[in-house]
Parts: C-alpha cells; structure tokens; sequence
C-alpha cells in the first residue's frame, strides 16, 4: 500500500479528480457564453459584450464540481466497502431480519400511540395559530398527501407508471363544479359521487392498458391525461377554458360557514378569525381524508390484494403462475387509485372555488409522480413527506425568488442522485412467529435428513457426479454419458 | 438419502388409469418454428417424471403451454384432481386459473419477487387459496383477519418444514443462491399444488446442493400429496429421484421409461452424443 503514495502516484490521482472538473467548468462556460456576456437593451436595440462574470461562472462551476466528485466518491466507496465486506464471506446475519431504520426504531416503540395523538393534535391546532396563507399551503399540501399516496398505490406499489394521473383529479373536480353548477348539488354529496367517477373513469383506462407495461403505459396514461384536458377546454357544458366559477364551498349541515357562523363570530364574540371560517372548515376535512386514506392504502398493502399488486410489480409472470388475475389486479389498482385522486378534485374545486382545465396540465401529473418517486416508492411515510416537501418547498423559498424552481430543480437532482430509493425507503410489515414446539428443535427437514438443509457438509463423491449445475450442452453430455456408464441398475446408491 | 435413491424401483407399477395429469398431443408453432410437436405426456399420481432433453429441445416450451404462459396451438392438458372426481381439461385456460386448478411451477431462472420478504413471497403463493377481496382488506373484518392469520401460520410451517423460518422477513433479493432457489419451490407448495412443475431446479446448484435438492424434492414428494414433473439436465439427479422419465428432441418426444431404459436408449445417446 505504501508505494502507492509516491509524489507521482499522488500527483496523477489529484489531477484525475481536477480534469473532470476543468471539462466540465469549460463546458458550463462554453453553455452559458452568450447568455452571460451579451447583453441587449431592447429600447435602443443595442447590445453590449462583457467577460466580467465568465471568472465568477468558471471559479463557481469548478468548486462545486470538485464539491460534487467529493460525495460521488465517497459514496461509490461506501458501496464498494459494502460489496467487498459481503465477498469476503462476511456475510450479513440474515436471521436478524432487516437493519432498523430510525422509522421502524420510532413506529415500533412504546410511545408509538402517544407520538400519533399529539401530532394529530398539533394538526388539529395548526390552522388557528397560523394566518389564511399559511391554512391555504396547508390544505394544497395535504391535497398533494391524498394525491400522493393514491399514485404511490398505482405507481409505488403497482409498478404501472401513470403519467396521467391528474386527469382523475381534474374529473374529481369537475364533477363536483358541474354537478354544483348546473344541479346545485351539495359538496357531501359530490365528495363520494366525484371518487365514483374517477373510479369509473379509472377502471375506463384500465381496460385498453391491460396488456401494457412500462414505457408503453406511461405514453397510454400520458396521452389519456391531455385527452382529458382537451376535452374539458373544448366542451361547451365546462365553459371551455374560462373554466367554472362561484362553486359552493363546503357547508357544515346546511349552513353556510361563511354567513351566519363568521357574522356570530366577528358581531358577538368580538373574535375577526382574519380569514373565511370555510377555509379552516376545508383544512379539516382534507385531515379526515388523509387519515383515511392512510389507513386504506396501508390496510390495502398489507392485505392479499396488496399482495397481488406487489407481485404484479416485481414480477408478471410468476405472479400468474401464483395464481392472481393480473387482468383483476391492475383494473382494481388503477381504479382504486384513482379514487383518491377524485376525492381530492372535489376538495380542491371547493377550496379554490374556480376551476378551468390549465389547473390540469401534464405538469400536475409530473409533479405528483415527483412526490412518489422523491418520498420513496411504495412507502407510506415517504410519500407524505414527500409531498411536504415538493408542496412547501417551493413556498419557503420564496426568498430567493427568481431563482426558486432553480433550486427546487437542483435539489430534486441532487436528491436523486445520492438517495434514489427516496427519503424514506418502503420497509416491509415483519411478522413474527414463535414455534409451537419450541425454538431449539430441529425443523422437520433436518430431523429427516439429518443435516441442516442446503449445508450438508459431506458432499457426495464428486467424480459421481461431474454434470451438476451445468445447464450448457457439454455439461449434460458429461452427466449423461456419465449416467450411461453406470451399471444398468443405475439408480442406487449416490453416496455409498 | 438411501430411502430417495431406493424408491424409483420398489415402487409397483400403476395402471394407466392412475394418472394425475395427462397431455394429449401438444403442439407450439412459434411464427414458423415448431417448438413442440405432437407431445404425449402423462404424470402418473404421486411419482416423480423428469422431463430431458438438450438446450433448445422444448421442454421449458412444454412447461410453459401446460402452465398456461403459452396457449399451444394444438392438444389438450387434463387434470385428474382426484380418483372419484371428473377430470379438467385445462386447455386454453389463463396461468392464474391453472394454479388455482392445482398446478404451480418454478422457473429455469429464478422468479422470486426480489423486495418483497420470504414470508411475503409464500403469502402470494397462498394467494388462490384466500378469498378476501377489497372490502375485507379495506375493513378488515373478523373474517378476513382470521383468513390472515391461518395464512401466515401455513406460511410460516411450511418455511419451517423446508428450514426458511430463519430468514421468513428478510428480503427474498438477500438469500443466498441455493436458498432462493428453494424459496421458490416452497412458494409453489403454498398454492397447494396436485402437481409441482420444477424447471431446472438444480441449476446453478454445486455438489452438496444438488445433493440437498434431491433430498428436498424425495421429502416434498413424500410429505405433501403432490406429484412432480421434473425439467432437469444434473442425470445423477434425474436418474436417481424419478420414477418416469420423458426425452425430448427438437420439439418431438423421442423416447419414454424408466431411467434405466433410457440410459440404454439408442435414440437418447443420438440425441445427446451425436452419431459417430
């Protein structure tokens, strides 16, 4: 090892780090040349040429570039370490089950039940101790919770890769803005009747995509998604782009929280809640359905349809060959998911009370997809804060203003590229089984053959058997023509 | 070992009428290929058949249109469930269908569902013998979580019975090699399958391996109700654990009979040595 560590040795690995970073700083600058040495000035129609910010541009992209190669490295290392530890035969206790996770530490201890009510309860105080804005963001991020988990059902734990899924939000919210609209039909009722049509038109999509996977899905949902928004532009009954306005907010069993209750409020109490009372009346009902959703998806996941799905995405054919209708699976997980996304359209459309099909673009289909894929695939938890994330993000980095998407794009690169499994990574349910018998007995395998399984330490003579694990041609021949040479009462006695 | 390797000849021969699956005239035309061609097949109940035949000779194509991945062209697949029972024709039916019916198969390369844990890879397996459909997941009722329960509990014996319960929720993508491979077959046997279709099992297996494997395979035919079919290029395991064996070439069976026949089988060296 020491004469690796000559001046030489050391010369040739610093510049092997400094010559990926000089390509790319020339790169970046060779990019950005004319955007930030030209200048025009469209009033006078005169340009002007500086190089005085090529110096900065270089000095910056050449820092964060060895910056950049600094974590690549190390986190290649890790990986390596990891794969050498496993090759030299030290390998990991399997019985131990999977490594915890500050996830599981935190969901499987004691004061489990005691952490969930206290954060309920926060939720449930959040809006009155923060202003309108702040209850706005709250309630467009738990839309985005409700949204996310119901795409993580399709994309996370299917494996059927949606790139339309904003059509069934959009069909949610329609449903309710044209049913309120044209019928003048309540918010309670159009909150179930918008998850059906979405279902419906879920199970709509389904059919045609049955035989599609992977990239082919994504291009079907995709094209579905822009269906959708054309349709609504182009129909006369939505009111073509300039969209459906003045939908009913929520009333609380009849009553209308923006009448009689705020008038009570502000006219005998003395109290101004300094925002529409059917706001903070929104924010708990999307609560309600995110605590609902999070108990369906979970129960779903961890149940046998759940496992269908599962299996379904890891593998389509050995999950027939286990006996589930892949056909029944992938309707019931589109049209499941996409119920979500209706009932979060009929919130939506009642929070915002204006509705028109730019809401909808491909964008919002993407950005949600963002929310699975950053959260964490398949993992509940992920999923939320992913959607905090993706959702607020954006909002507290109001300060750097123009250049927030900027940020909020670079750090959906980095995220990407040092964490891809997500923020947090889908863990799976672990069960536990105490033996009648007892733990120190043998398993019925090893009482008969009296050897652990697949560990037998005797090998049976090896020359008896040349042909073993060789699937190509030689090999059976070998074994064959090693079959033939025994004596015609060939099958006896391996071992012996 | 010794009781594995002895059964093949104390056995006493069976009327044909004892049969648990049977297939009749299997054809596969891929384009212009003719994969399978005019295929007879039948398992007698409780024995164990291996399936031979060199690289590219259609036996994994015969797996494939009795499991239902394939539809063949031509034939029919009947499935005897029992002696007093009718029997099924399973000809043309979808994969899922076919398990359901009582067949369940492993795969040449190793198909198990990589992030899901051992116990849930066995839970899938039980997953046509389970009923509960969205409303009982969704509210999880009394009856659902009962059927939850007695699914874990199967899950859980049968990993015991085959010495996985150590590993039941580490992820299947973990195991080691030769553990995968029997984490597959035990997936199979949680469908509760009549008859258990292995493509290969032991390939890729070293020595003492195969040598377990063949143990695994004589304990499961003995401890189960089940008969198994056998794809198979390891002859010292194919020779010692099956009772019938089927040769298979360029899509044609060329011969058929118990193992010490087919060694001596001309065709059979033709097919595997070549002529001189």
């Amino acid at each position: 090892m020491s004469s690796n560590f000559t001046a030489s040795n050391i010369g040739r690995l610093v510049w092997s780090e400094i010559k990926p970073a000089l390509l790319a700083t020339f790169w970046i600058c060779l990019l950005a040349f004319p955007l930030m040495t030209l200048s025009i000035n469209p009033t006078n129609q005169t340009y002007s040429f500086s190089m005085a910010r090529i110096p900065y541009l270089a000095g910056g992209t050449f820092a964060l570039s060895i910056i950049w190669r600094f974590f690549l490295k190390r986190r290649s290392f890790q990986v390596i370490t990891k794969a050498v530890h496993q090759s030299e035969g030290l390998p990991e206790d399997l019985t131990k089950g999977p490594k915890p996770t500050w996830l599981t530490v935190v969901m499987g201890s004691k004061y489990r039940r005691q952490g969930l009510i206290v954060l309920l309860a926060l939720m449930v105080v959040l809006p009155f101790i923060s202003n309108p804005y702040s209850v706005n963001v709250l309630i467009t991020c738990l839309i985005y919770v409700t949204l996310g988990l119901g795409l993580n059902v399709v994309v996370g734990v299917s494996g059927l890769l949606n790139l339309g899924y904003i059509a069934f939000y959009a069909i949610g919210a329609y449903t309710y803005a044209l049913l309120n609209h044209y019928f003048g039909l309540s918010f309670w009722i159009c909150l179930p009747l918008g998850g059906l049509t979405a279902t419906l038109m879920g199970l709509l999509l389904g059919f045609p995509v049955i035989r599609l996977s992977g990239d082919y899905l994504a291009i079907v949902t995709l094209s579905f998604g822009e269906i959708t928004r054309l349709v609504l532009n182009n129909l006369n009954i939505t009111n073509g782009p300039r969209g459906i306005s003045y939908i009913k907010p929520p009333g609380f069993f009849g009553l209308d929280l923006n009448g009689a209750p705020k008038d009570f409020l502000v006219n005998y109490l003395g109290v101004d809640p300094g925002m529409d009372v059917f706001k903070v009346f929104i924010y708990f009902i999307i609560l309600a359905l995110v605590i609902l959703t999070i108990v369906c998806v979970f129960r779903l996941e961890n149940s046998r349809l759940g496992r269908a799905w599962l299996a379904m995405r890891e593998d389509e054919v050995a999950c027939q060959a286990m006996g589930i209708n892949r056909t029944r699976a992938k309707l019931t997980a589109f049209a499941l998911g996409s119920t979500w996304a209706g009932l979060a359209g009929v919130v939506f459309a009642s929070q915002i009370t204006f509705i028109n099909p730019a809401s909808f673009s491909f964008l919002g289909s993407i950005l949600i997809l963002s929310i699975v894929v950053l959260g964490g695939m398949g993992s509940i938890p992920g999923v939320i804060l992913g959607a905090i994330v993706i959702t607020a993000l954006p909002e507290q980095l109001r300060f750097f203003s123009q250049y927030r998407m900027l940020l909020f794009g670079a750090l959906m690169v980095l995220m990407m590229v040092f964490r891809p499994e997500g923020l947090i990574k889908s863990t799976r349910v672990v069960h536990m089984h105490t033996l009648k018998n007892g733990n120190g007995n043998k398993t019925k395998l090893e009482a008969l053959t009296g050897a652990p399984p697949e560990r037998a330490s005797s090998p049976p003579a090896a020359s008896q058997s040349p042909g073993q694990a060789n699937s190509q041609a030689n090999g059976q021949a070998n074994g064959l023509a090693n079959g033939l040479a025994k004596p015609p009462q060939g099958p006896t006695g391996e071992s012996s | 070992m010794t009781a594995a390797t002895d059964r093949p000849q104390s056995a006493a021969k069976t009327e044909s009428s004892d049969l648990i699956l049977s297939a009749l005239g299997m054809s596969m035309v891929f384009g212009g290929l003719v994969a399978l061609n005019n295929v007879d097949l039948s398992i007698e109940r409780d024995s164990i058949t291996a399936l031979i035949g060199p690289n590219g000779s259609g036996k994994t194509t015969f797996f494939n249109c009795v499991t239902g991945i394939y539809k063949p062209t031509r034939g029919d697949v009947i499935l005897y469930p029992a002696i007093d029972l009718p029997s099924i024709s399973l000809k043309g039916k979808p994969a899922d269908v076919i398990t359901h019916q009582g067949l369940a198969r492993t795969f040449q390369n190793i198909r198990l569902f990589n992030n899901l844990t051992v116990l849930e890879n066995v839970l899938i397996g039980r997953h046509t013998r389970m009923k509960a459909g969205l409303w009982g997941a969704l509210t999880r009722n009394k009856k659902t979580r009962q059927e939850e329960a007695e699914a874990i509990e199967f899950s859980f014996e049968l990993l015991v019975t085959y010495g996985l319960d150590s590993m039941a929720n580490e992820l299947a993508k973990n195991l080691p090699y030769g553990d995968q491979r029997r984490l597959e077959i035990v997936r199979a046997l949680a469908t509760e399958p009549k008859v258990l279709l292995l493509d290969e099992p032991a390939a890729g297996l070293n020595i003492s391996e195969t040598s377990a494997l063949r143990d695994l395979i004589s304990n499961i035919r003995e401890n189960e109700k089940v008969s198994i079919l056998l794809i198979e290029h390891d002859m010292s395991l194919v020779m010692t654990v099956s009772k019938k064996i089927y040769v298979f070439d360029y899509g044609r069976l060329i011969a058929q009979g118990p193992p010490d026949e087919i060694q001596r089988d001309p065709k059979v060296i033709k097919a595997y040595l070549g002529e001189d």
